[in-house]
């Protein structure tokens, strides 16, 4: 039994077309899985889905999200929250819209574990501070007295960073961590999230659009076309040889330093085309 | 070949509002600290550095939205460090800037056509459908995008409408601000393929800003690595790759993550 299990999950925007179709994927504890596609191919959605924060203009039509052993859809509202908020977290993609900026860092760290959990202040803060080293970051005390506009955008994904695994989830759902970040910081920082979910044994769904984050951080990854999973395979073997055309096509758009002869290939209009009937007509 | 920009000693120092006392002056925070380099006509430079490097401020100063406040811009032989926004306005025409979020750099009122029509209209230019058609055509977009509105365009394709404008004045210099980190590799793929395309056919000049220097490589003849505002190695591309000589430049090649489960990645 897997800690994550998503069976055959449909979404659609309400009154409109559909967004997700028929996705299954499961997550393993102490297993990264990589969620790769284009940009509206719905990968975020999944996450959301499974943290029960889609925006109200979706509803899902179908399917099931199991999360250690229970189906979260079935589950109340209430019972959902504290389920989910008990063993989830996320990592978002912009580290300065999802801090509050008018509130000292390490407030924002400890609410969750206070408001949520029960713990008490004093707790949460010591928490808050040895997290604080396990990112890195030096003088932790002063960084916990200060505003987010102190911080730069890595400090500020670390303190996410730190916030995600402070009440020791079992599950992390990372939205694209370093997308707005740049390659030197964008290292560091991924680096950091696997040690870290190494350490906790966590399951973590690494939403992506980079095949090169991919391949340095998940074991096994999900590509997913117009909300269709197109090919779930082991990292190892996706880059060798990739199972769908879709998928092969991608890869081939991914620019390579180390190869500037091979030319960037468009994914082809025929892929295009026989992927969106394979999606849309079953 | 003859230089198309020749830049000495550029110094470009902004007001730090965040430290303003509360009378007085606000102290000046220095952003760019002395460049000297030169882009040659028909080619491309790439311009990389992390974030908050000056690479973008840079750009802004080659085509002169910001003021330099020291050193030298010369384009096309004409002084345009300290030039008066009436002195530049004709010669805007002659360099043009794609910016890197097409849906923030488009008017979402306005058709695609009359976003491409506009700057020609502006520079006086005649026949203006039959350039927007051919500015169209250059960036592979059909004629009948001409009516519709950006929204209705993918990523890639407002910026393709983004080049469109841009190609439409015939300038001699384009800058290109990160326009390609907001794209998908597919569109990302069509999007470099096309600038290529277009700086050989019309051997145009460009200076194309990044931080993902496997684009860079793909495109430029030369790099330039930007550092705290200084220029830290700019050489031509191949030999820049084949054996880096600063240690700043080592350490942005080894953080890209190749799509390759084998780099080893230390």
């Amino acid at each position: 039994m897997s800690f994550l299990e998503v069976r055959n999950l449909s979404a659609r925007v309400k009154g409109g077309g559909p967004l997700l179709r028929d996705v299954s994927l499961t997550v393993e504890v102490g297993e990264v899985r990589g969620l790769v596609g284009e940009s509206g191919a719905g990968k975020s959605m999944i996450g959301k889905a499974i943290l029960g924060i889609l925006p109200k203009a979706v509803e899902i039509t179908g399917g099931q999200i199991v999360l250690d052993g229970s189906d979260l859809l079935t589950l109340p509202p209430a019972a959902r929250r504290v389920k989910v908020g008990a063993s989830c977290a996320l990592i978002p993609q912009d580290p300065l819209t999802a801090l509050n900026p008018s509130r000292r860092i390490g407030v924002q760290i400890t609410d969750r574990l206070v408001d949520i959990l029960g713990w008490t202040r004093q707790r949460a803060e010591e928490r808050a501070l040895a997290l604080l080293g396990e990112v890195q970051i030096t003088d932790p005390t002063r960084v916990l007295r200060q505003y987010p506009h102190e911080l730069s955008g890595g400090m500020r994904q670390r303190i996410l960073i730190a916030s995600a695994f402070a009440a020791e989830p079992k599950l992390i759902v990372a939205d694209e961590p370093t997308t707005a970040l740049d390659v030197t910081v964008q290292k560091q920082i991924l680096k950091l999230i696997a040690a870290l979910q190494a350490r906790h044994g966590t399951a973590l769904l690494f939403v992506t659009h980079d095949l090169g984050v991919v391949s340095k951080v998940c074991q096994n990854l999900s590509v997913l076309y117009a909300g269709k999973v197109v090919e779930d395979s082991a990292v190892a073997d996706f880059f060798r040889a990739p199972k769908h055309p879709y998928s092969a096509a991608l890869l081939a758009a991914t620019p390579k330093y180390t190869d500037p002869s091979a030319g960037l290939q468009p994914v082809p209009d025929a892929v295009i085309a026989a992927v969106r009937a394979e999606v849309e007509h079953g | 070949m003859a230089d198309l920009y020749s830049v000495t000693d550029l110094h470009l120092s902004l007001a730090d509002m965040t430290r303003k006392p509360l009378f007085g002056m606000a102290p000046r925070l220095d952003i760019l600290k002395g460049l000297t380099f030169s882009i040659a006509k028909g080619t491309v430079l790439g311009i990389v550095g992390g974030s908050g490097s000056g690479k973008s401020t840079l750009g802004r100063a080659l085509v002169r939205l910001l003021e330099p406040s020291g050193g030298r811009v010369v384009f096309g032989g004409t002084d345009i460090t300290h030039l008066s926004d009436a002195d530049l306005r004709p010669l805007r025409r002659r360099f043009q800037m794609i910016f890197q979020d097409p849906m923030s750099s488009l008017n979402p009122r306005h058709r695609v056509g009359t976003i491409i029509a506009e700057p020609l209209r502006l520079h006086g230019f005649d026949t203006i459908p039959a350039r927007v058609g051919r500015a169209l055509d250059h960036v592979g977009l059909p004629k009948d995008f001409a009516h519709r509105y950006p929204h209705e365009l993918s990523g890639g394709q407002r910026q393709r409408v983004g080049i469109a404008r841009a190609i439409a004045l015939e300038p001699e210099f384009i800058l290109a601000d990160e326009i390609v980190s907001g794209l998908d590799v597919s569109s990302q793929a069509q999007v470099l393929n096309l600038l290529e395309t277009l700086v050989a056919e019309v051997g145009m000049t460009l200076a194309f800003i990044s931080h993902d220097l496997s684009v860079v490589r793909r495109l430029c003849q030369r790099v330039m690595v930007l550092q705290h505002g200084q220029i830290v190695e700019n050489r031509e591309t191949a030999a820049l790759f084949a054996d880096p000589q600063a240690q700043y430049t080592r350490d942005l090649l080894g953080a890209i993550p190749l799509p390759d489960p084998n780099q080893i990645w230390v």
